[in-house]
């Protein structure tokens, strides 16, 4: 079916691609999604993303990571087998709290750089072994691609390529 | 389209830069063979490095008395290499997450290769406590695992305990924020890869990267939250490895200063050693127009900040040496320990090396100078060599009873395996250089709108003819 194929609009220059895209928008076309090299800052708000939550994930690892520390220094050092060393405090966790300050803020920010990082491989789904899906090897040197879905919008293809057809589009590809 | 102020100097340079050139150029080393300067330094860094290894195995299968150690002196070459190494390895982080906060676009020409030193800095100087432990087939006793004996715990109130739990945070937390940038520039040379082997290889690596809009805005809020989080740890490591030595009771260690002085030094000494790797690598790989001079300029002055930092450092200590009234401190400082003992050679080589030489940075030419710039690279990172030598040599050579007083000499494997380390450095650095995307690339085009030479002085409207929209502008 022709309507299934995905209309692929190729740029190359972030500055054409943002403008042409806010063109584009404005006429009623929804980008499914954009491919490009390097972030083009001020697309996201266009294209109609919404901000990433993934800063969020990182201050709660990193406070399951101080939680855990915390909980195993006191295990280890007060409950289980507390050592008198040079006399400093051994029998609670609250005067000992200041020499367990550096440990706990290293596994506290061990946790959250490492379990951000995870998930975001995990959302991004980049991972060993993925098959990139990027449509054009040139999108990650010096090509800019917007991928339209004719579904997504009331026109119709031909409508849409005529509207990408008035910028300066370098390339209209179906596939 | 963003501008920038028109005072700041373009951060890259021609009238004929376009994003395939930086990626072509970058890109040059991994797709062609290497060149003959490139071999001639690999076989010099892999003799050194083959070395440096027989020193290690010859060392653990011996056992550390083949050190030149003695009872007075348990600490000496070791802990220097230590901390020397992992001061270097203070530059990456403190580039690529320090400066990202502050927004400084030059970062990103030189941020690649700075982490990369950092994270292969940071192996070599792990190497040597562990080796120290002398049971290295046991160096696993560090973490706190659950054993036979009782469980027995790690010691959680011990600076040397805080230093292995801060060194590998900073170890992981540096190589994946490294690896997170990486994957992308990964994705480019796997994506204009055409020999079936690399492009396997580049495939692997990247992950699977497309550059999508929602994978972009995650990679720059990544970015953003791993360099909050890596700022603290750029700063807690050398304060940490600084409090193995300020927690003692040792006299001219014992110093509240001590924190932010390492700290400081360890900056000192890691751009030091990023303008020695970099003066070299943009000159090999003809980067020249993206590794300015203004960007080694600007590393100069960071250099002078925190070079300045240690030399008001020394001086404290100096003072306080004499303002304490402690007899102990003050002899350190003020008689036969430093500056006329029998170290004395150490402790004026510091202060040519540290503080004389960077002086000279003031001036601009010289530190807009590349030679000058490259000689006193080296000479700094002999200084903070000495730096380290001299608070760890010289303070334990004259501890408080006479009768043990002691020199320390070093042997033929002492030599050898910190020769060797700066060896295994180097083969790490060069295979790196010829495998790696050397620069951040794929972020330095992001900067080229706005810092870029041609772009610089363009008013708005010479910007929309030369990039117009809509086919019905173009006249």
């Amino acid at each position: 079916m022709m309507t299934d194929k995905k209309i692929y609009a190729i740029y190359d220059d972030d500055y054409v691609l943002l403008e042409s895209a806010k063109h584009l928008v404005a006429n009623g076309i929804h980008i499914r999604d954009v491919f490009s090299p390097f972030p083009i800052h001020g697309l996201d708000p266009v294209i109609g993303l919404k901000r990433t939550r993934i800063a969020i994930t990182a201050f709660i690892y990193g406070m399951i990571g101080v939680s855990l520390a915390l909980l195993g220094l006191w295990y280890m050092m007060i409950f289980d087998w507390p050592l008198n060393i040079g006399g400093k405090p051994n029998f609670s966790l609250f005067t000992n709290i200041p020499s367990f300050v550096p440990v706990t803020f290293e596994f506290g920010v061990l946790c959250a750089a490492h379990g951000m990082a995870i998930t975001y491989l995990l959302r991004n789904w980049t991972l060993p072994g993925v098959i990139a899906r990027n449509p054009y090897p040139r999108t990650t040197d010096d090509r800019f691609v917007l991928e339209i879905h004719p579904s997504d919008s009331k026109l119709s293809k031909n409508e849409i390529i005529a509207l990408i057809d008035e910028t300066c589009v370098l390339e209209i590809d179906e596939k | 389209m963003h501008k920038e102020a028109a005072i700041r100097e373009p951060l890259i340079l021609g009238d004929d830069v376009t994003y395939s050139k930086i990626t072509n150029d970058v890109l040059h080393a991994i797709e062609h063979e290497p060149t003959k300067l490139w071999k001639v330094l690999m076989t010099i860094a892999t003799i050194v490095a083959i070395w440096g290894v027989c020193s290690i195995l010859y060392l653990i299968g011996v056992g550390i008395g083949t050190w030149g150690l003695n009872n007075t002196m348990g600490w000496a070459w070791d802990i220097t290499n230590f901390v020397w190494w992992v001061g270097i390895g203070h530059a990456g982080t403190l580039i690529s997450a320090v400066l990202l906060l502050f927004r400084q676009k030059w970062r990103m020409a030189i941020n690649r290769p700075a982490e990369a030193m950092t994270i292969f800095a940071v192996f070599m100087a792990g190497t040597f406590p562990m080796i120290h432990m002398g049971r290295i087939w046991m160096s696993y006793w560090v973490f706190p695992l659950p054993n036979q004996f009782g469980s027995l715990w790690v010691n959680f109130n011990s600076p040397l305990l805080w230093d292995v739990f801060a060194i590998s945070t900073y170890l992981s937390v540096s190589l994946v924020f490294w690896y997170i940038g990486l994957i992308p520039d990964f994705a480019t040379i796997r994506d204009r890869a055409k020999k079936p082997v690399p492009k396997l290889m580049y495939a692997l690596l990247s992950f699977g990267w497309t550059g999508n809009a929602k994978a972009w805005q995650r990679f720059e809020e990544v970015s953003l939250v791993l360099a909050g989080l890596a700022t603290p740890l750029v700063f807690s490591v050398h304060s940490i490895v600084s409090m193995d030595f300020a927690t003692s009771i040792v006299p001219g260690w014992h110093s509240t200063i001590f924190p932010p002085y390492f700290v400081a030094g360890a900056v000192f000494s890691g751009f030091a050693m990023v303008q020695t790797l970099m003066l070299i690598a943009r000159k090999a790989m003809r980067l020249e127009y993206i590794i300015t001079v203004k960007h080694i300029e600007y590393m100069n002055l960071v250099i002078i900040v925190t070079g300045g930092i240690v030399g008001v450092a020394y001086a404290t200590e100096f003072f306080i040496g004499w303002y304490t009234g402690v007899k102990y401190e003050s002899y350190v400082y003020m008689s036969a320990g430093a500056a006329t003992g029998p170290y004395a050679w150490a402790f004026w080589s510091l202060i040519f090396c540290n503080f004389i030489t960077p002086a000279t940075l003031w001036f601009k030419k010289v530190r807009t100078s590349l030679v000058l710039t490259f000689i006193i690279s080296i000479i700094i990172n002999i200084g903070m060599w000495f730096e380290r030598f001299d608070i760890i040599v010289t303070c334990l050579s004259r501890d408080y009873l006479p009768s043990t007083w002691r020199m320390f000499f070093p042997t033929f494997v002492d030599l050898g395996v910190y020769i060797g380390t700066l060896g295994i450095f180097s083969v790490f650095y060069l295979l790196f250089l010829k495998y790696f995307p050397v620069l951040a690339f794929n972020e330095v085009k992001t900067i080229l709108k706005s810092s870029g030479e041609k772009y610089k002085n363009m008013s708005d409207e010479e910007f929309k003819a030369l990039h117009p929209v809509f086919k019905k502008d173009i006249k």
